[in-house]
């Protein structure tokens, strides 16, 4: 950010005075070639890619692309569509717990394992180790662990229990919590991982001298200790936010979009629309959705975080 | 020195083997032919075609057609085509044609006088695009079949059901043994296919004609259809405690008479054969559900991408003839439990179920299938609705049909 802004203010008076220096542009050349192909991949690829989709959403493009605009038309046809909007609520509902609870676990494991208590990385590999597996083999697991008959269920009425009922999986209006289950499993490790970091970067000197103060250790943590870790809550912020939109392979190994159509999300709806209904047009409308829903996520955030150090 | 010469044999042998290799043509052959009996199926295939002096490169993709069809596709239209593909025979593959990137077969087909031997002619249909012939079918899959388990209801007490609506009424009964009365997997294209079969079965072939060939919106809203939606209905109810995924496992419970029935194509056939059960006697077959006796000509065919490589054409050719050739379309067919694409072939080795769909076959009492009417978008969209119906019992009868009735409005 500093580098960008002292450009800015360089440029003009650079130009002025060319004759007695060499040109900026020039400055770090180097590091300026080693960064062109980082920079052609960001434009043709992420950009470029990104138009296209963007572009061929107004078309009505089966299996193979083609320039044939029909208006809205794919966008009409997406937002009437009652898997799409399931695919929504799905995913505002596994948002809304994963951000919260991935949070709010997170930071609690980290404090707690903060207290310098024994056996701390035993703790810590345990806590993390979930985080190695990736969501297809994490989707397995839980699907057996939550099966009716093999799993939870089973074994709590082979306790003795025996009107017991445990299954998430095949109940359509709580499938969605089952498979938030599973991805808070999986992924708060690194959420205490990056708090635990964020914690031990505060200065001993302050718990010192909120200790002097006599305040008490929850009011440190809330008041002092959490307004300073802010860079690394923006941080997990993304992480956390980029796993919500593109929670895809979970759902696929857990679910497959079942019962019924219950347990859909966007990517998902994407995917098949593209690839096995053979409707591109349909799977870029849902597809440029998705973006335009980050991007109303993130062009606010990003003016209030850069715009105001103006 | 001794060590050169040995060298140079061994350099010698190597260039003869290659030199063997390129005399016979490798052709890779993409499918989504992996389970058990349909591996021992293509194996067939591969044999006839080695036979012919060329070399059948097999490239099989595991994870069924959904998964199969999508990386088919981008290696066609990716620029990296195989010698020849499986599709279902229908619109799947319409785009592809008409983008200039698949063969025409049609001097193939003069030579060999297909029209003549293709039987259903309907077969040939699917495969012909603009007058020309794109598509080598191979086998006749129909999903208009009820499998019963003659256990499941001598253990609940009822006579084993001549037709759908006994099946209905005998349904409470089962269900007080404690038999799943119908068995529908979780899988979208059950349900979906268990409808289309309703709608067949119940509403007869003009419903169905109407419906999907003519796509007639206000039809599908009529009383006519709200009939089939009603059967559907039971099926939901009767369905409601089957708690598996795949097809097979469903079919399984039937097998082991945790159900009573299931509504599936006449690939389920080959389960009950690894199983070791025989038909008439440990379970029964209804074709048309004792309904409508007729049989969808659904089922699988070969396409050719165009190449440049003028060898690789000419063992295509080779491979389009092999594929139809009545000695192959029998060792295929028998193992694969589907039924062959000519009528002048000998099966006496076919069992009761599959002699039961020749004699439907041979009186003529034919549909096209849903994938040959509609667009796999069309598809995608039903499947999705059925789905959502057969999972969730808040959904009424009637929007489910007013939903249905918009689609097909839409449809293409």
């Amino acid at each position: 950010m500093q580098d960008r802004e002292c450009t800015a203010l360089t440029q003009p008076a650079d130009e002025m005075s060319k004759s007695e220096r060499p040109n900026l542009l020039f400055r770090n050349l180097n590091a300026k070639v080693a960064s062109i192909p980082m920079i052609l991949t960001a434009m043709v690829v992420f950009v470029g890619g990104t138009v296209w989709t963007v572009l061929y959403s107004f078309t009505n493009s089966k299996l193979l692309p083609r320039l044939n605009f029909v208006g809205l038309d794919q966008y009409y046809r997406l937002w009437a569509a009652p898997r799409w909007l399931i695919s929504i609520e799905n995913l505002l509902i596994y948002g809304a717990i994963s951000l919260v609870f991935s949070l709010v676990i997170g930071f609690l494991l980290a404090a707690l394992l903060d207290q310098k208590i024994r056996f701390e990385d035993t703790f810590r590999t345990i806590f993390l180790y979930p985080f190695a597996l990736s969501f297809i083999v994490t989707g397995l697991v839980w699907q057996w662990l939550l099966n009716p008959d093999f799993g939870i269920q089973h074994v709590v009425r082979d306790l003795g229990w025996t009107s017991f009922s445990f299954d998430p999986l095949y109940n359509s209006s709580i499938v969605i919590y089952g498979i938030s289950i599973a991805a808070l499993w999986q992924g708060t490790g690194l959420i205490m991982c990056l708090m635990l970091a964020g914690l031990r970067g505060i200065d001993e000197d302050i718990w010192k001298a909120a200790r002097v103060d006599g305040i008490p250790m929850w009011k440190t943590y809330l008041f002092i200790v959490i307004p300073m870790m802010r860079p690394v809550f923006i941080t997990t912020l993304v992480i956390i936010a980029s796993g919500i939109v593109k929670v895809y392979d979970l759902v696929v190994a857990q679910t497959s979009g079942g019962p019924g159509i219950a347990s859909e999300v966007p990517a998902k709806y994407v995917y098949d629309y593209m690839f096995f209904a053979q409707n591109l047009g349909q799977g870029f409308a849902a597809s440029t959705m998705m973006l335009l829903s980050v991007v109303i996520v993130i062009v606010p955030w990003a003016y209030l975080e850069f715009g105001r150090r103006k | 020195m001794r060590y050169r010469f040995l060298t140079a044999a061994l350099a010698a042998t190597a260039a003869l083997q290659f030199a063997g290799h390129a005399a016979a043509t490798d052709l890779e052959v993409t499918h989504w032919w992996t389970s058990g009996g349909e591996a021992a199926a293509v194996a067939e295939l591969a044999k006839a075609f080695d036979a012919t002096g060329n070399h059948w490169v097999d490239g099989a993709i595991a994870g069924s057609g959904g998964t199969a069809r999508p990386i088919m596709i981008s290696r066609i239209t990716g620029g990296d085509p195989m010698g020849a593909t499986q599709f279902n025979h229908g619109r799947q593959a319409e785009e592809l044609v008409q983008a200039g990137l698949m063969r025409d077969l049609t001097d193939v087909a003069t030579k060999g006088k297909w029209t003549d031997v293709v039987r259903p002619k309907s077969l040939l249909d699917g495969c012909t695009i603009d007058g020309k012939i794109y598509c080598v079918p191979v086998n006749i899959h129909s999903w208009q079949w009820l499998w019963l388990s003659n256990e499941a209801f001598a253990k609940a007490g009822v006579p084993l059901p001549k037709d759908w609506n006994e099946f209905v009424a005998a349904a409470p009964a089962l269900e007080k043994a404690g038999i799943i009365p119908l068995a529908v997997g979780g899988q979208a294209w059950q349900s979906s296919g268990a409808f289309d079969v309703l709608l067949a079965a119940v509403g007869g072939t003009d419903t169905f004609l109407k419906v999907y060939k003519d796509k007639d919106a206000k039809f599908a809203a009529g009383p006519e259809v709200a009939k089939v939606f009603k059967a559907a209905d039971d099926a939901r109810k009767m369905a409601k405690n089957t708690n598996v995924q795949d097809w097979n496992q469903a079919t399984n419970l039937v097998i082991t008479g945790k159900a009573g029935g299931q509504i599936m194509g006449d690939w389920a056939q080959g389960e009950f054969q690894v199983a070791g059960k025989t038909a008439g006697k440990d379970y029964t077959c209804l074709p048309g559900l004792g309904l409508n006796e007729v049989i969808a000509t659904g089922g699988d065919a070969f396409y050719f991408p165009l190449l440049k490589d003028a060898d690789k054409s000419k063992a295509q050719e080779v491979l389009a003839e092999t594929l139809l050739d009545p000695k192959t379309q029998v060792a295929f067919n028998l193992k694969k439990g589907s039924l062959p694409v000519r009528g002048d072939v000998d099966l006496n080795a076919a069992n009761d179920c599959m002699k039961k769909g020749l004699a439907i076959l041979a009186k003529g009492a034919v549909i096209p299938w849903t994938d040959q009417l509609l667009s796999q978008d069309t598809q995608k969209q039903k499947e999705d609705l059925f789905a959502e119906f057969f999972a969730k019992p808040e959904l009424t009868v009637e929007d489910a049909q007013k939903r249905f009735a918009d689609l097909i409005a839409s449809a293409d």
